[in-house]
């Protein structure tokens, strides 16, 4: 009797969690998959089409598959924020004076609403009067090349975006930082009786030490990729010619704009898959790099 | 004699005060490099505030100037006035705190469930909730927006404010993460004095957890004030739109008046970077408690 009250107490303070649950994450999943299948105009009541949906979004040299690869194309973006993030966060864990205020200053644009941020770059990467190409223009002139238009070139416009991100890159390097923080000093201490330098610590005890939040970070920017939205679809709307027409943004305009359900909720689906597996190889291969204290301890 | 020692310890010395300039000489290009990524990350801030004081015809220029001259503050109000800020500050001021009771409200009770009860079926939920984290939102959004389009609650906040008061799964896993670290004894002394667990909830845990709780409220602030995609989705009156909305449709209306759309994005983000100056703290302290276990 004790017990089962004691089960009943747990099921009831989760309710509130379990309740939005079933209507807001378990219901739509199965809802979404089910539309799926269908011709569903928002308008009329769904009507079954099988697997129309996906042979069409499969077989969609136009728009799906360029969408696709242009999001493929953005996640070049993630082993550079990792670089550079980890670079930022080690040059932020040396002790000196006013090395908060550094921190501060690089957080600071990844507190910045997304939708200021998009119109700010907007400016920023203005290819006539922009900060950036006035950079650039005294750079290039004098080897006669002309900066590039970024967002009005279609072979510019994704390191565009991708240079913007990295730009909020701080985001990633207060959570490295922290991580950095908790390394026990022994470990270094250890290594430098051993004779290793600054180069072989960070090598054979940081990177070991901090594996675990680069792969969560690395999943979570892979799912993250795939949701990129706000940004294209305030400064591009997937142009030029397509070239910014990124997953969500085409899944966006499906549901939103075409009022095609069927097609939205398909690629949902596909979105979902390929999260998974992505997920599931990064799972797979960190046996391989990722090092979780008290495995082999 | 003396001389004699001093010789003696000469290269001992030497040796000391070249690690010493070695030490000086590695920090002081530690700040060289810091300061460069510091002009690198804040020139863009510098551009936005700069631009949003220029007078029309100081904009396009050949090259940037930084300085403003003539100083222009009525961009300020010109754009205040163009997109109705004080109506959009208030309609997201009352979203935000909304979401900000909701989620903070219904995740403490959840979390409190997940780290200090022991119940059948509890580690599988917790994982379940877990799982939720990573199921990309595209997934969900299109049948909860049919869903509440069918009960009519579409072009009103409700779509916006309702969701929270059922948890955010991110605020349960940070808050049970807090929560594990409150010693169990508190919680067992309450119960040998005949304590209800709502009670211990109640008068010890949450007592004991406000800068926990203050986290997950900032956390939820800033996703509401920031959030772009369900506001578009959901609001159809003007009337009632959010900052960023509403500085989205005032970018369609002025795309080329870059010191009216400058002054507007100074506004829409100055709030944020006040909060974030005042709550460093809080976010450094969430941040190490999901980020790290995460």
């Amino acid at each position: 009797m004790r017990q089962r009250q004691r089960d009943l107490q747990g099921w009831l303070f989760v309710s509130p969690w379990l309740i939005g649950f079933f209507l807001f994450t378990l219901y739509p999943i199965l809802a979404s998959l089910y539309y799926s299948f269908c011709d569903y105009r928002v308008l009329t009541p769904p009507r079954w089409v099988g697997l129309a949906n996906y042979v069409a979004l499969l077989t969609d040299r136009d728009y799906f598959l360029p969408s696709l690869g242009n999001t493929l194309f953005m996640l070049i973006e993630l082993p550079l924020a990792l670089v550079i993030g980890l670079t930022m966060a080690l040059l932020l864990n040396h002790k000196i004076p006013g090395i908060g205020i550094f921190r501060t200053i690089y957080y600071l644009p990844a507190v910045m609403p997304v939708v200021a941020v998009s119109v700010l770059w907007l400016w920023v990467l203005n290819p006539q009067y922009g900060l950036l190409n006035a950079i650039l223009t005294p750079v290039l002139a004098p080897l006669g090349l002309q900066p590039p238009g970024w967002l009005a070139d279609p072979k510019w416009a994704k390191p565009a975006f991708i240079m913007m991100d990295l730009w909020a890159v701080g985001g990633s390097v207060v959570i490295y930082l922290a991580s950095l923080q908790n390394v026990p000093a022994h470990l270094y201490e250890a290594a430098e009786i051993d004779g290793a330098g600054a180069w072989h610590k960070t090598i054979h005890v940081t990177l070991p030490m901090i594996s675990p939040v680069i792969f969560y970070n690395l999943i979570m920017g892979v799912i993250w990729t795939f949701q990129y939205f706000t940004q294209t679809f305030i400064m591009t709307q997937g142009g030029p010619q397509n070239s910014t027409l990124f997953y969500a943004l085409y899944l966006f305009y499906n549901a939103f704009r075409d009022f095609r359900m069927g097609h939205a909720c398909a690629m949902a689906w596909i979105l979902f898959i390929l999260t998974l597996m992505a997920t599931l190889i990064v799972f797979r291969t960190s046996a391989r790099w990722v090092y979780y204290e008290g495995e082999r301890g | 004699m003396q001389a004699h020692a001093t010789m003696k310890h000469k290269p001992l010395a030497h040796w000391r005060q070249s690690k010493v300039w070695r030490r000086r000489i590695a920090t002081a290009a530690v700040y060289l490099v810091l300061i460069a990524l510091c002009v690198a990350f804040l020139s863009p801030f510098a551009l936005m505030v700069s631009t949003s004081l220029k007078t029309e015809d100081r904009i396009f220029t050949e090259t940037i100037e930084w300085i403003p001259r003539p100083i222009r503050w009525q961009n300020y109000a010109e754009a205040l006035q163009s997109f109705p800020f004080l109506l959009y500050l208030r309609n997201t001021l009352f979203v935000c705190a909304l979401v900000v009771v909701g989620t903070v409200l219904s995740s403490a009770l959840p979390a409190y469930g997940f780290a200090r009860l022991r119940w059948k079926g509890r580690d599988v939920l917790f994982l379940m909730m877990l799982a939720t984290i990573m199921l990309p939102v595209q997934v969900t959004m299109l049948p909860v927006f049919v869903m509440f389009r069918t009960i009519g609650w579409t072009g009103t906040y409700l779509p916006l404010v309702v969701p929270p008061f059922f948890g955010s799964a991110f605020a349960i896993f940070l808050l049970r993460q807090f929560f594990l670290t409150i010693p169990q004894e508190l919680s067992d002394a309450a119960r040998i004095d005949g304590c209800s667990e709502w009670r211990i909830f109640w008068q010890i845990i949450v007592p004991l957890s406000v800068p926990a709780l203050a986290t997950v409220a900032l956390f939820a602030f800033i996703g509401a004030w920031t959030d772009f995609i369900n506001p578009l989705i959901y609001l159809t009156d003007e009337n009632t739109y959010t900052l960023a909305v509403g500085l989205q449709t005032f970018v369609g209306r002025h795309s080329s008046e870059w010191n009216l759309l400058m002054a507007a994005a100074t506004v829409v983000t100055l709030p944020l970077i006040v909060v974030f100056f005042f709550t460093q703290k809080l976010f450094i302290e969430g941040i190490t408690l999901t980020g790290i276990k995460g």
